[in-house]
């Protein structure tokens, strides 16, 4: 048994991010980093197996590509804005084409990387907020 | 899936068509060689060589694009020889007839013909199908992403009903989805003609129900698809776009055109977790968590809803997408978002999908549950369609063959498929971010048959320009005996050869899928004038 008085390190139980197989696996977290991989042996479908991919899934967690801030890009020019003045923009550019041309004119992409909390969340405000059922995801891909 | 992954392994045979299973569902490839192992006959139907074209019974390297008229061949000798389940058909099934008429001219020697396959394969396959105990259809995007793409769904649902293999284990028609949650977010409507369980739109009870739920009215005719979002913002008659994790830019076909398209659109929104070619298009882009640090449910190709857990922080600003939309609909003034955590919105969900009303957090567990999932009581469902169909009797719904829409000829005579390869994944947000991924395959190439690079002049490891009537890229060629003569095969990661510029945007008139597995192209040695040979100039060369 770790003691854990001395060592910051715990499990994770979730599902692999990857192809639709929906294996099992543990992140394992040590001082808030996950440093690991464990598949999980008791998962009813992957019984304990993990593909290349499934066991390198934390590597890109810590990749300098990662974006981090908002961005907001005007006239060719880039520059981070807070997440508050992010969403406040979006909202008013989103009322303002919804005013101008209508709900036809908005369309909304959601994901299969995503969660089915999120999913439906965008859907729902796709639909009950912009009033259109422009809402779509690469289920065709 | 009709069935379960766990099934597979007790299958008697297994039809796998159009999967590259090893490569892009590996540990599902474990339960079939299992099979195989245990006796199970495996025919493949590819035309690609795959690892599992080494233990197969049959391998049927068809020529792309015609599965239909193979397997509406199958279906005829197994009426004809009379092996089909007479019992099953008359149960449970109606349409037989029009399904038998519809196979009048679907002889063996026609499918050759269209297929490239000798008669004599053709029939064994049908035999040995029709013979199995429990077969068991397996599927991906080499089957679907055809101009023919729900026909071949149709033909499929057609053979395993014929031969009675629907509604018992180890059987049915089980298509591998290749994202995490392509099942879940089908599930919960992300879709511009359903709802939340698959309530179509058009439909006036389903959407009052909604409405009620939602107090508010909701637009009754069907919205556009993604493609068809494309083609209006290049019209300019699409304005505000939300694009939430995905890099467009890269996984729709003919990306010169989804660049236009996008940059024609007013302001452009992209949530995603890394710096992508498509939030480089964007008005705002907003930073958002990646799985591993947020909770939610992901629904597995299986129907098995599953637990996320929340391992750690996100980076700087980022936040999970359910916490953006929480806060932008409170910005925007929009009711019905008051949700603290997932567990939550969860907690609605099971309210409008009945397949997910019995299912909670506590009993997802680290097991997950197998959707449909009626009550608290329920113990969730480990293959469909047991005693009868969602819609009582399972229709034969006959099919007509049709080639793919643009085939090879004078000026562009190779058929070119693109696909993914076992280190890397789709546009390669993560994996081409992940080292030791990325050490396995840092390269993008082409396969070529070997007597056709002879034909060509081309070597292994020669930097080739692969050409269509859209575009055209730079890349390494591959010598091998994976592809067919007269076939090319690029896989679609690589950002600085995009496969994408090549492939065409043919849509399957249906459900709108592009045909990414047929296109016409050309090969030629070495660089030509104006294609771009590095990195990080992608956007720049347009």
């Amino acid at each position: 048994m770790i003691d854990e008085e001395m060592v910051d390190y715990r499990t994770v139980p979730t599902v692999c991010p990857y192809c639709g197989a929906g294996c099992g696996m543990l992140l394992e977290v040590c001082s808030g980093e996950v440093i690991g991989v464990l598949p999980m042996k008791g998962h009813p479908s992957s019984k304990g197996s993990l593909c290349a991919k499934g066991w390198s899934s934390p590597e890109f967690l810590k990749s300098s590509n990662r974006l981090a801030k908002a961005i907001l890009r005007e006239e060719g020019e880039e520059k981070e804005v807070s997440l508050e003045s992010a969403l406040g923009l979006v909202v008013e550019n989103l009322n303002r084409v919804l005013e101008k041309y209508g709900p036809e004119a908005v369309g909304f992409i959601s994901s299969a990387r995503c969660t089915n909390e999120e999913n439906y969340l965008l859907e729902k405000f796709a639909r009950t907020f912009a009033k259109t059922n422009n809402i779509d995801h690469c289920a065709r891909l | 899936m009709t069935n379960s992954i766990g099934e597979i392994s007790r299958a008697s045979l297994l039809l796998v068509v159009g999967s590259n299973t090893t490569e892009n569902h590996t540990v599902i490839s474990g339960k079939i060689i299992e099979a195989v192992r245990n006796g199970a006959e495996l025919i493949i139907i590819d035309p690609r060589k795959i690892q599992l074209s080494q233990i197969s019974s049959m391998h049927l390297r068809n020529k792309p694009g015609t599965d239909v008229a193979l397997l509406c061949a199958m279906m005829k000798l197994i009426i004809d020889e009379k092996l089909h389940d007479e019992n099953f058909i008359g149960e449970r099934t109606e349409g037989f007839e029009e399904l038998k008429a519809s196979l009048g001219n679907c002889t063996s020697a026609w499918a050759s013909e269209v297929s490239g396959i000798p008669v004599s394969e053709i029939e064994k396959a049908a035999r040995l199908f029709a013979g199995a105990e429990n077969a068991s259809i397996i599927y991906c995007l080499g089957a679907t992403e055809h101009v023919s793409g729900t026909d071949i769904v149709r033909t499929l649902a057609n053979l395993s009903m014929l031969t009675g293999n629907v509604g018992k284990p180890s059987s049915g028609v089980n298509p591998l989805r290749g994202q995490n949650n392509v099942q879940g977010a089908c599930d919960m409507g992300a879709l511009p003609n359903s709802l939340p369980g698959y309530v179509n739109v058009s439909d006036d009870e389903g959407r009052k129900e909604f409405e009620d739920l939602w107090g508010i009215k909701i637009p009754e005719s069907p919205g556009l698809t993604v493609p068809e979002m494309i083609e209006q913002a290049l019209a300019g008659r699409m304005h505000f776009m939300f694009i939430m994790g995905e890099n467009t830019v890269l996984s729709e076909p003919n990306s010169q055109k989804v660049i236009e398209a996008l940059k024609n659109i007013e302001f452009l929104v992209v949530e995603d977790i890394m710096k992508t070619d498509t939030t480089d298009l964007a008005d705002i882009a907003i930073p958002a968590a990646c799985w591993a640090e947020k909770e939610g449910t992901f629904t597995s190709t299986e129907r098995r809803v599953q637990h996320v857990g929340k391992a750690v922080e996100p980076p700087g600003d980022a936040k999970s997408d359910l916490e953006i939309l929480v806060r932008l609909a409170g910005i925007a003034g929009a009711e019905g978002f008051d949700f603290k955590n997932s567990r939550e919105v969860f907690s609605e969900i099971t309210k409008v999908v009945p397949a997910y009303a019995g299912i909670n957090y506590e009993r997802i567990g680290t097991k997950g549950i197998q959707w449909p999932c009626s009550s608290p009581e329920h113990e969730g469902t480990v293959f469909l369609h047991e005693k009868k169909f969602t819609r009582g009797k399972g229709r034969f719904q006959p099919v007509k063959y049709r080639p793919p829409a643009e085939v090879p000829d004078n000026e562009f005579p190779y058929v070119l498929m693109t696909g993914r390869n076992a280190f890397q994944y789709h546009t390669g947000t993560m994996t081409r971010n992940s080292p030791s991924l990325e050490r396995e395959a840092m390269y993008p190439y082409v396969e070529i048959n070997p007597s056709d690079a002879q034909k060509e002049s081309v070597k292994g490891g020669d930097m080739v320009t692969i050409s269509t009537r859209r575009g055209q890229i730079r890349l390494r060629a591959r010598v091998t005996d994976a592809v067919c003569e007269g076939q090319i095969f690029i896989p679609f990661h690589y950002r600085e050869a995009p496969a994408n510029i090549l492939t065409s945007e043919e849509l399957d008139p249906e459900v709108k899928i592009p045909e990414l597995k047929v296109c016409a192209a050309k090969i030629k040695r070495g660089q030509s004038r104006g294609v771009r040979s590095c990195n990080n100039t992608f956007l720049n060369s347009f």
